[in-house]
């Protein structure tokens, strides 16, 4: 059985490949969402992994809790989306500066 | 120590990995998602080698079933330019490529093996033959942590509204009667007299 | 009794402030005959009643009253009341004030009889009055004061009574600021008085005065000066500034811009006496202080000496004797300093007389002159103006200690009591008054020669027109003329050698200090003194000086132009009256005046406003452009925001282990 820093490592790398698709992308929104739902799997794999070999069950239930409000903030962010590419035609990041200072 | 279990781990979280990866360069957003679903079902492989059964299928049908279903449909719909341009890609390649590196870094100093290896953290024995995870969350969760989950499904629904309000525009290019407007009209909306004196006749 | 003599007083005071008010806010209505005909009764009836007063305190000898009317204010230990002091010094001294003002007032009526101005003047000379009497009246140090910056307000009104002319304001500034610069002393002694004496009335001050001789204050954080020595010479300081002792005295000559009449009264008579009285006032502190009696002689007899030497050279009438009055202050400090205080009274008693004469004649002369004041211009005028002329010999031979004029009393006795003082600086005076006797008949009979007898300089067109001045002009003067002949010897033995003297125990004299008890030795009556006058050093230097300014200017004045070319230097010095002028107006004057631009260019302008106040507004600019950049509206930049932040932590955490 790998150890439980093999399982970490690994959500580790998860993690910062999420990271890495927000900051390195200009092309589409929808990019930044999908690296937010990879941020949510890392974290969830590190919930697993702890409630494994700490043997309490409670890590699960947050992951299912985690899981639930994914769901509805991906529905949600996505219908944002469709909302704003109605009214501005591209879902390019670099054109959403409406709130520029 | 390269027990077979080991293999399998490896094989996982390298699939995870390398599609994670493809997620985040892809050129072709479709194609993208459709890496973010094979992230997701190697990563539900690792759960289950953690004994997290209901978990892993759990994430393939809600998240891979659902949310990237919901993904794709949306990518469609957006009918997103595939040639764009990728400037500006290259330019803050380096200094993103140096921040994820120094982020994964530092989490696995955190995390290394001086705390949480092999003798730390022992795998726990294996569980008899009877051993239902199911039946462990759900002792959980319907008894200490029965309220929370009452408010999540509250949450849900709240989302259900909001996705609901924001996209929904009213119907479009949709001839429907109203029934009881037709009924309600009035000779006074449709028809109006005017009083014209007659012109005259130009010549014969 | 008592509360009738201190409403006499306080009557005596308030009627010429009375005087004051009407003249200044109905002259107009009243009229120019009207106003004066007021004010000069007013003071007339002042006079009456301090005459009054002279005769119950001086002559019949009631005690002294010292009473308060009216509670200012209370403070902690301190209360501010105004009350006044009834003693012999003080009716001696109202006395004479009032006497001079009233021929002033009177005097005035034929001086200003052509200016526009004149029931202002009127207004503003009562007013004088009355500060000089609350002045010389009150019984604590803030009464006092009260009536030593009445006075000095008004002389600068006063002195720029012409204000139309810019030399006159220039004047009456220079007058109230070198004033205001004395006054800062005198604040300073009134501050220490009130926290080493708890209280400001004399009666206190006076009666703690030598339990507290061995008192030292803490000037300096390590350093402890004598109480006493501290308060005197602050006291001084302010004395310095009313009363012109060097270096102070810059203003005197300048308030010559002002009509003659105030010269006469402010500038001769009363105002610059006032430190002089106050000194004498306060001789229970000064006594216990003998370091600022040396400092008094020193100061003094400079004042005699070198003020003097500059009269020798003055072509205007006004300033010759303008010069004089410093001189004869210098006398005064210098009785004082060396703690012959009634001697200094007795002087300032007939200095005013004669010295108040002097200038009105001089008025007068300047006048028939049609206001023309260069000696140079005038000339042979004994023939037209023969009362004026005589009044003015009588002003001068009083002024130059000839016998038996009241100068040569007072001066005289100055002098010998200064050389039988035993204070340091005391060899120093008495060489200064000494030489000063040579040097006072010098400049005066040089004044006398050049005005009245040589040959006419009067411009041609105005020969015809000189005819003696109006009545009004002349009764003063010769009212002032005979008690500069007789006052010398009718107080000299009172005032000076009695057992109970005239001043009685108003003045204290430590008895190692008392020099008039060494002199009353050899004194045996006034006409003797007056008789023996051959005898003394300072008789026949004053016949010297006398003999010298007719060689000079009346027999040979080609040797005077001599002396000049041969004597340059000396002649330079003193027409810049030892560049004390030229110092404050370049050190002082424009120091003080760059000082100001560079506060206000660099401290004000460039610092407060520019770093400051506009710095720090352009600060808050920049630093808004400079943030607002941070709102780039990118939703990725604000994610990197918070992954640096997170990189950040972790970097911390994990380094902290």
């Amino acid at each position: 059985m790998p150890s439980l820093t093999d399982f970490l490592i690994v959500a580790a790398l998860l993690f910062g490949l999420g990271i890495g698709g927000i900051i390195l992308n200009r092309k589409n929104m929808i990019t930044i969402l999908m690296s937010i739902e990879l941020i949510l799997l890392s974290v969830n794999t590190n919930f697993v992994a702890f409630s494994y070999f700490l043997g309490n069950y409670v890590g699960q239930v947050f992951v299912f809790f985690v899981l639930t409000v994914a769901a509805a903030e991906a529905a949600i962010g996505l219908a944002i989306l469709v909302v704003f590419y109605r009214k501005r035609g591209t879902i390019e990041v670099q054109d959403f500066d409406t709130l520029k200072g | 120590m390269l027990t077979p279990i080991h293999i399998i781990f490896y094989i996982f979280a390298a699939v995870a990995i390398c599609s994670a990866v493809t997620v985040i360069t892809a050129r072709n957003p479709v194609r993208s998602v459709l890496s973010l679903v094979v992230t997701f079902f190697s990563v539900a492989g690792l759960w289950m080698m953690l004994r997290a059964e209901f978990l892993s299928l759990i994430l393939l049908l809600v998240y891979v079933g659902a949310v990237m279903t919901l993904f794709l449909f949306v990518v469609m719909m957006l009918n997103i330019d595939r040639e764009t341009k990728r400037e500006g890609f290259v330019r803050y390649l380096p200094f993103g490529l140096i921040l994820v590196v120094l982020t994964i870094g530092l989490i696995a100093m955190g995390v290394g093996p001086t705390y949480f290896g092999m003798t730390q953290m022992p795998p726990p024995p294996l569980e008899p033959a009877d051993y239902s995870n199911l039946q462990q969350i759900g002792d959980l969760l319907y008894t200490d942590y029965a309220y929370p989950f009452e408010i999540a499904g509250v949450l849900l629904l709240a989302g259900i509204i909001a996705a609901i309000t924001l996209a929904f525009r009213g119907p479009v290019k949709r001839k429907v009667q109203n029934p009881s407007a037709q009924v309600a009209v009035r000779p006074e909306d449709r028809v109006r007299l005017i009083k014209m004196a007659p012109e005259p006749k130009q010549g014969t | 009794m008592n509360n009738f003599l201190l409403w006499t007083a306080l009557v005596t005071v308030l009627l010429p402030l009375a005087g004051s008010i009407i003249a200044g806010l109905f002259g107009k209505l009243l009229g120019r005959t009207m106003t004066h005909r007021i004010a000069v009764t007013l003071v007339g009836m002042s006079f009456l009643l301090s005459c009054y007063l002279f005769k119950q305190f001086v002559i019949d000898g009631y005690p002294a009253i010292s009473d308060n009317f009216y509670t200012w204010a209370t403070a902690g230990i301190a209360h501010f009341e105004v009350g006044f002091l009834l003693d012999r010094l003080s009716a001696t001294m109202i006395m004479v004030v009032l006497f001079i003002a009233f021929m002033v007032h009177i005097y005035s009526i034929g001086y200003m009889a052509d200016d526009p101005g004149y029931q202002h003047f009127f207004s503003y000379v009562s007013l004088f009055t009355f500060s000089m009497l609350v002045l010389v009246l009150a019984n604590n140090f803030l009464v006092l004061f009260f009536g030593w910056e009445g006075v000095g307000l008004v002389s600068y009104l006063l002195i720029g009574f012409w204000y139309k002319r810019e030399s006159a304001s220039f004047a009456g500034l220079k007058a109230f600021i070198v004033n205001r610069i004395g006054d800062m002393g005198f604040i300073l002694a009134i501050a220490a008085i009130l926290m080493y004496f708890g209280s400001l009335a004399y009666t206190d001050v006076f009666g703690q005065a030598s339990a507290l001789a061995d008192q030292t204050m803490p000037l300096l954080p390590n350093y402890q000066a004598p109480l006493m020595t501290v308060i005197c010479l602050l006291l001084f300081i302010g004395a310095m500034g009313k009363s012109a002792q060097v270096p102070l005295h810059v203003w005197l000559p300048e308030s010559m811009e002002g009509p003659t009449p105030i010269s006469a009264l402010i500038h001769a008579a009363t105002m610059v006496t006032a430190g002089i009285y106050m000194v004498a006032r306060m001789s229970p502190l000064f006594e216990f202080s003998p370091a600022v009696l040396s400092f008094i002689l020193v100061i003094g007899g400079t004042g005699a000496l070198f003020m003097g030497l500059v009269a020798v050279v003055q072509y205007d009438i006004k300033r010759v004797i303008a010069y004089s009055t410093l001189s004869q202050l210098g006398y005064m400090a210098v009785a004082l300093g060396a703690s012959a205080y009634d001697a200094a009274i007795f002087h300032l008693i007939t200095h005013a007389f004669f010295k108040a004469l002097l200038f009105l004649a001089a008025g007068s002369v300047i006048i028939a002159l049609h206001h023309e004041q260069d000696m140079r211009k005038m000339g042979g005028l004994a023939a037209y103006l023969p009362v004026t002329y005589l009044t003015f010999v009588i002003g001068t031979l009083a002024l130059c200690a000839i016998p038996p004029f009241s100068g040569f009393y007072s001066k005289d006795i100055i002098i010998e009591a200064v050389k039988l003082s035993t204070l340091p600086g005391a060899r120093y005076a008495y060489f200064c008054v000494l030489i000063g006797a040579f040097v006072t008949p010098l400049y005066m009979f040089r004044a006398l020669f050049m005005t009245f007898h040589t040959n006419e300089r009067v411009a041609l067109e105005w020969r015809d027109h000189i005819k003696e001045s109006p009545m009004v002009v002349l009764m003063p003067l010769v009212a002032l003329a005979i008690p500069s002949v007789i006052i010398g010897q009718v107080l000299v033995e009172p005032m000076l050698f009695a057992q109970s003297k005239l001043l009685g125990n108003t003045i204290f004299v430590l008895p190692e200090h008392n020099v008039l008890t060494q002199l009353s030795v050899d004194y045996h009556g006034a006409k003797l003194m007056a008789l023996e006058a051959g005898k003394t050093l300072t008789f026949w230097l004053a016949i010297a000086g006398i003999l010298t300014a007719w060689l000079f200017t009346a027999v040979f004045p080609q040797w005077s132009t001599a002396f000049k070319k041969r004597f340059a230097w000396i002649y330079r010095i003193l027409v810049a009256k030892y560049g004390f002028d030229d110092f404050n107006q370049i050190v002082l004057v424009h120091g003080t005046q760059e000082t100001g631009h560079l506060f206000y260019d660099v401290s004000d302008v460039k610092l407060i406003d520019g770093v400051g106040v506009n710095g720090s507004g352009r600060l808050i600019s920049w630093f808004a452009g400079t943030a607002r950049r941070l709102q780039s509206g990118y939703v990725y930049h604000y994610a990197l925001s918070m992954i640096l932040g997170v990189v950040v932590f972790l970097a911390w955490y994990v380094g902290g282990f």
